[in-house]
C-alpha cells in the first residue's frame, strides 16, 4: 500500500506591517461612507439652489427665500405658536395611532388564531384599505362633529388596515420551527402570541408601524387643512391654512417645513432607534 | 441492552399509524409502528427519507395525532406538546433570534415555571458551560456558527431535564467535521447525565456512533424492518463497524 504524499510548507509569508492583515481606510473616504454626511450635503445643496432661485425671483408672496422661511420658522418657534400647533397635531395623532395599532393587533391575532378571524381580516382589509382616509372625513364630521373625534376616526382608518396587513403577514411568515419551539414549551393562547409570534414577526410589524405612522401623519395634516379648529386649538394643517389666508407665505413654508421635520425626526430618531435595538441587534434585518 | 430492560419502558409506542391529509389525498407516513424506549437509552430511528421517522418524532413530541395506536410516556398518553419532551430540531432557526444564548436556554425554564429566576439562571449557565459555550453566553444566535447554534439547542433541551430528549436530525445541516465533533460531544454529555434520547437520522454511520439501540424503518409507508443493538462504544473495531453498516444497508435497501 502506498502512503499518501504530504509536503509541508514552512516558508509561509510572515504578515508584518508591510503586508498588514488589516489596513485602515483613508479618513476622507471613511467620512464619505457615512450616510448622514452625504445626506447633509444633498440638503445643503438643495437649500442653496432654493435660496439662489428665490433671490432671483424676488417675490415673497409666491415663493419666499430659504432665509425668510428659516426666519419665519425661528420666529414662530420663539413665539410658541408652532410648538403649540405641532403639539396639538401630535397629541391627536398619538391617540389615533395608538387606537389604530391596538385594533390592528386584535384583528391580526384573531386572524392568526381562528379561520373566521382570518376571513374577517381579509375581507375588511381588501374592502377598506383602498379607501383613502380623507374620503371618510365628511362622514366623520357628520358622526363626530368638528373636533378631535373626527380626526381620530380618520386616523384609525388610515393606520388600522396597513398595520393589520403587515402584522398578519408577519405572523404567517413565522418559521414553523419557531412555532413548534413555542408549543414545545407548552405556550398557548395569549402567552404564545406575546412570547413567540410577536417578536418573531417583529420585522414585519415594525414595517407596518412605520408605514402606518407615515399614513397617519399625512392624513392628519390633510384633515386639518379641510377643517382645522378643534376646540380653539388647531394643529399644523390649520396653521398652514390660516397663514395662507393672511398671505403670510413664509409662515406657510415654515409650517410645511415643520411637517417635514417632524416626519423625519420620527422616522430617523424613533423608528431607527427601535430598529437598531431590536431587529438589527437580533440579526433579523441587515 | 440488558441493564435497561429491567425497568418499565419510558416511552411506549404501540401500533402507531400516522397520516398526512392534503386537499387531494391522504398520505400514510407510518404503518403500525411499535417500539419501546427505556430510561437512558440512546434510541435511534434510522431509515431513508420517506420512512416517516421525522413524523414519528413529531408525533412523540405531540405535534401530530396518530390515526391508529398510542404513545405513552411513563404510562401517560401523549396528546399534545409539552416540556417533558424537549425537542432539538435540525433547523438552525430553532433558537429564538431575539434572545441571547443564555436567554434562549433560560426561557423554557421560566415559561414553564419550572424554576425561579435565580436557580433557573444557574442551571442555564451550567448547561451552556457544559456544551462549551460559556464565552458566548451573551451572544445573539445570528452571531454563532451552525454547530454552536445546535449546541445551544442541546443545552436548552438538557437544561429542562426532560423525561426524554427528542432530536430530529440535529447534525444533518452541519459540515462533516463539525458533525463528527458534535456526535462525540453528545456522547460525552450522555456519559455525564445518562439522559434518555430519541434520535432521528438517515445516516447509518451516525446511528451506529450515537445510538445504543437502533430501529430500522423501511419507506412508503414507514414500517419497522428491524430492531437492533448498536456496537459497544469502545472496542468496536473498524471491521465490525463496517460489517454492521453493510448489514443495515442490506436490510434497508434489499
Amino acid at each position: 500500500m502506498t502512503r499518501p504524499r504530504i509536503t509541508i510548507l514552512h516558508d509561509v509569508v510572515a504578515f508584518t506591517d508591510a503586508h498588514a492583515v488589516e489596513r485602515p481606510i483613508p479618513a476622507l473616504e471613511r467620512l464619505w461612507n457615512r450616510g448622514w454626511l452625504r445626506k447633509i450635503v444633498i440638503i445643503t445643496t438643495m437649500a442653496l439652489i432654493w435660496q439662489g432661485y428665490t433671490s432671483y425671483l424676488d417675490n415673497d408672496l409666491l415663493f419666499p427665500t430659504f432665509a425668510a422661511t428659516i426666519q419665519a420658522l425661528i420666529d414662530n418657534i420663539r413665539s410658541g405658536v408652532l410648538p403649540m400647533r405641532a403639539w396639538a397635531s401630535i397629541k391627536v395623532l398619538l391617540g389615533g395611532y395608538a387606537l389604530g395599532v391596538a385594533l390592528a393587533t386584535i384583528l391580526s391575532v384573531a386572524a392568526i388564531t381562528t379561520r373566521l378571524g382570518n376571513d374577517i381580516l381579509e375581507t375588511l382589509t381588501s374592502m377598506l384599505n383602498p379607501l383613502p382616509a380623507i374620503a371618510l372625513l365628511p362622514l366623520a364630521l357628520l358622526w363626530f362633529g368638528l373636533g378631535s373625534g373626527s380626526l381620530i376616526f380618520v386616523l384609525v382608518h388610515s393606520v388600522l388596515w396597513v398595520v393589520a396587513l403587515n402584522m398578519h403577514a408577519g405572523f404567517l411568515g413565522v418559521s414553523p420551527t419557531q412555532r413548534m419551539v413555542g408549543r414545545n414549551y407548552g405556550l398557548r393562547g395569549f402567552r404564545y402570541v406575546a412570547a413567540i409570534l410577536i417578536p418573531a414577526a417583529f420585522p414585519s410589524i415594525l414595517t407596518g408601524l412605520k408605514v402606518g405612522w407615515a399614513f397617519a401623519w399625512r392624513t392628519l395634516i390633510a384633515a386639518e387643512l379641510v377643517f382645522g379648529v378643534a376646540s380653539g386649538a388647531g394643529g399644523l394643517g390649520w396653521f398652514i391654512v390660516e397663514n395662507k389666508n393672511q398671505l403670510e407665505i413664509p409662515n406657510v413654508f415654515a409650517g410645511l417645513l415643520t411637517v417635514i421635520l417632524i416626519g423625519l425626526a420620527v422616522e430617523n430618531l424613533v423608528f431607527r432607534q427601535i430598529e437598531r435595538r431590536t431587529v438589527r441587534r437580533w440579526g433579523m434585518q441587515a | 441492552m440488558a441493564e435497561n430492560t429491567t425497568d418499565a419502558p419510558l416511552l411506549d409506542v404501540r401500533g402507531v399509524t400516522l397520516q398526512y391529509r392534503t386537499s387531494e389525498r391522504i398520505v400514510t407516513a407510518t404503518h403500525r409502528v411499535s417500539f419501546q424506549v427505556f430510561p437512558s437509552d440512546r434510541f435511534v430511528l434510522l431509515g431513508p427519507s420517506g420512512c416517516g421517522k421525522s413524523s414519528l418524532l413529531k408525533a412523540v413530541a405531540g405535534y401530530m395525532e396518530p390515526v391508529e395506536g398510542e404513545f405513552h410516556l411513563r404510562g401517560r398518553r401523549i396528546h399534545e406538546p409539552g416540556p417533558d419532551r424537549m425537542m432539538v430540531f435540525q433547523e438552525f432557526d430553532q433558537l429564538l433570534p431575539w434572545k441571547t444564548v443564555t436567554e434562549n436556554v433560560l426561557f423554557p425554564l421560566l415559561a414553564t415555571r419550572r424554576l425561579a429566576r435565580k436557580p433557573a439562571r444557574e442551571r442555564a449557565l451550567h448547561y451552556i458551560h457544559k456544551v462549551g459555550l460559556a464565552q458566548f453566553a451573551d451572544a445573539y444566535p445570528h452571531t454563532l456558527s451552525g454547530g454552536m447554534k445546535q449546541r445551544v439547542a442541546i443545552a436548552r433541551g438538557m437544561a429542562m431535564e426532560p423525561e426524554i430528549l427528542l432530536m430530529d436530525e440535529p447534525f444533518a445541516a452541519l459540515d462533516a467535521l463539525t458533525r463528527r465533533t458534535m456526535q462525540d460531544e453528545l456522547l460525552r454529555l450522555w456519559d455525564d447525565t445518562k439522559f434518555t434520547v430519541l434520535f432521528v437520522t438517515h445516516s447509518i454511520n451516525e446511528a451506529i456512533r450515537v445510538g445504543n439501540r437502533i430501529l430500522l424503518l423501511s419507506p412508503h409507508p414507514g414500517q419497522v424492518r428491524a430492531e437492533m443493538d448498536s456496537l459497544p462504544r469502545d472496542g468496536a473495531d473498524a471491521e465490525a463497524q463496517s460489517r454492521l453498516e453493510s448489514r443495515i444497508h442490506d436490510l434497508l435497501f434489499a
